[in-house]
């Protein structure tokens, strides 16, 4: 049995890269060794209650008819109506440091007038960054100049305050380097976040991963679950063959991999590189989730999502104890614009926290400091809100452990290698990379992610250069 | 097939690519990327497309003949007025 193509990993990217694939008729396998599909951006079941991972909220919102937007290119590129998303935008989003908030909302202008009201010194500045993040093509795939994005917003923003404001969100939502992250993805997370922004489908990533498998599965298209790849076999630069944990070898033109750049090139025989030679990213998140008995307003939650920080300076990088708690995110599901409101009221927090600390704790440890660290993060949170403690009826609580284990990826690193490989290639010649380490950012940028892969290296890969651009 | 079938397969597949537009409003004499949103990846679908419909290859040096409604049928009708559409 040969495959024209074989895809690692039924995340965002490999689904919309197999829908691609199957729609022009290729013969695709997409193989998950995870039970559940959607990857980073997947969900889990605990006493009857979904809770979604990953998704806080879709970024890259544009309503119908929205030329040119990124998630008008995903949905023609998928062939799904505007409406099949069933997308709830969000409400007013806060962004919030002592004594300073900003808030902002789909609508751009508000954040502006934020930015003036809050910062009137620095709005000529605010416009000189704004003209500088129109202008540039961030969806170029052949750009590969690394300029730091510190220097460009230093040179427009001469405010600490401001400057850390505005990399909070944009951090959280998607930077898988410490400190800093390249001008490109400062452009893709503002224009997402900023000039775009939040909403929710109804149903949750079960209904959008249903929709997406629903779709791929009516092209002809393949899907195993726990088929984990064991290894990539490929002599003289070529794949030979992929070779699953259950002993089952299967052979492909092409393959595509969704598992990260670095888990894929460990999982090549013969090994193709050093690993000391690779930037593995470090990134991770804990987050805790608490369904109320009541919806978030009527505690004080009026928010849609919020950034924010206790200490009036902002860090984005791994802490050196288990969790940071000085700073994190904020997100009320329920404050989206839902047709029906939901049964239960729920608050997530997510904070920076430390992969190799919480892995190497032993099992009963890893449960208190679960707890304890729960508590820290609702404690910080209280400084800026009101306490919700008392109507909390169920609290689950994920690491970067977790994280691991479901995903694969190293670290638990939801952001991937600080380095991406915008072209897809590898050292192997029909071995190409998608998803989160490729370097689109986001739901909306994995599933354009796949896209963009699947259209440059399978269905032009002769004939069309360009194609794959967006 | 007939100038009008070919016509209406042009429309069939811009309407599979963009389910979102109202093409009703289409002018076969202007642009399309002017009326609707359409990108050089979807003109490349509709490349696709035609290959996977008709078995039709457009090569790239005539994409711009794509560029209208009008232009994509003046292109295309020789080329597929012997295509029998199955009924």
């Amino acid at each position: 049995m040969n495959y024209d193509v074989i895809i690692i990993g039924s995340g965002l990217s490999g689904l919309a890269a197999g829908i691609r694939l199957a729609m022009f008729d290729k013969k695709v396998l997409i193989v998950e060794k995870h039970v559940e599909v959607g990857g980073l951006n997947s969900f889990y079941i605990r006493k009857h209650r979904t809770f979604d991972v990953g998704l806080h909220a879709m970024t890259n919102y544009t309503p119908k008819g929205v030329r040119g937007s990124p998630l008008g290119k995903l949905l023609k590129q998928l062939r799904f109506k505007h409406d099949e998303f069933r997308l709830c935008p969000q409400e007013i989003s806060e962004i919030r440091f002592p004594e300073r908030a900003l808030r902002f909302s789909n609508e751009f202008g508000l954040f502006e007038q934020e930015v003036a009201e809050q910062f009137p010194a620095q709005t000529d500045g605010f416009q000189k960054l704004l003209a500088r993040i129109r202008e540039f093509n961030e969806l170029d795939l052949d750009d590969n100049q690394r300029i730091p994005s510190r220097r460009v917003v230093e040179s427009c923003l001469s405010d600490p305050v401001l400057i850390d404001m505005l990399y909070c969100p944009l951090m959280y939502y998607g930077s898988a380097s410490e400190g800093d992250m390249d001008f490109y993805q400062f452009v893709i997370m503002f224009k997402s976040i900023y000039m775009e922004g939040f909403a929710k489908p109804v149903g949750g990533m079960p209904y959008i991963l249903n929709l997406l498998v629903e779709k791929y599965r009516n092209l002809g298209g393949e899907l195993r679950m726990g088929a984990g790849v064991e290894a990539i076999e490929h002599q003289d630069g070529v794949v030979q063959a992929v070779h699953l944990e259950n002993g089952e070898t299967l052979t492909a033109d092409k393959v595509i991999s969704s598992a990260g750049n670095v888990e894929t090139l460990r999982l090549c025989r013969p090994r193709l590189v050093e690993e000391s030679s690779l930037e593995i990213g470090r990134m991770s998140f804990m987050e805790s989730l608490f369904v109320l008995d009541c919806m978030p307003k009527e505690v004080g939650y009026d928010r849609s999502i919020v950034f924010y920080s206790t200490e009036p300076r902002f860090q984005y990088r791994v802490p050196e104890g288990l969790t940071d708690v000085t700073s994190g995110v904020l997100c009320c599901p329920n404050n989206f614009q839902y047709p029906k409101p939901a049964s239960e009221g729920m608050i997530r927090i997510t904070n920076q926290a430390n992969f190799s600390l919480w892995d190497a704790m032993a099992r009963s440890d890893y449960r208190a400091a679960k707890k304890e660290y729960r508590d820290r993060g609702v404690n910080a949170l209280l400084t800026y809100f009101p306490d919700f403690r008392d109507h909390v009826i169920y609290v689950d609580c994920f690491t970067p452990k977790t994280i691991f284990k479901y995903t694969g990826h190293i670290n638990g690193a939801v952001y991937g290698s600080p380095r991406k490989i915008k072209s897809g290639l590898t050292p192997v010649k029909n071995l190409f990379i998608c998803g989160t380490d490729q370097g689109f950012l986001g739901i909306i940028g994995a599933s354009l992610s796949g896209i963009s892969m699947a259209n440059l290296h399978v269905l032009q890969a002769e004939a069309k250069s360009e194609y794959g651009r967006i | 097939m007939t100038r009008e079938q070919v016509r209406k397969a042009v429309l069939d597949i811009i309407s599979d690519i963009a389910p979102d537009e109202d093409l009703s409003t289409i002018k076969d004499d202007e642009n399309l990327r002017d009326q609707f949103d359409l990108d050089s990846m979807d003109f490349l679908d509709i490349v696709m497309e035609l290959r996977k419909r008709f078995n039709l290859e457009v090569p790239e040096k005539d994409y711009q003949e794509l560029v209208s409604m009008a232009s994509s049928v003046a292109y295309l009708f020789p080329r597929l007025k012997d295509y029998e559409l199955v009924s």
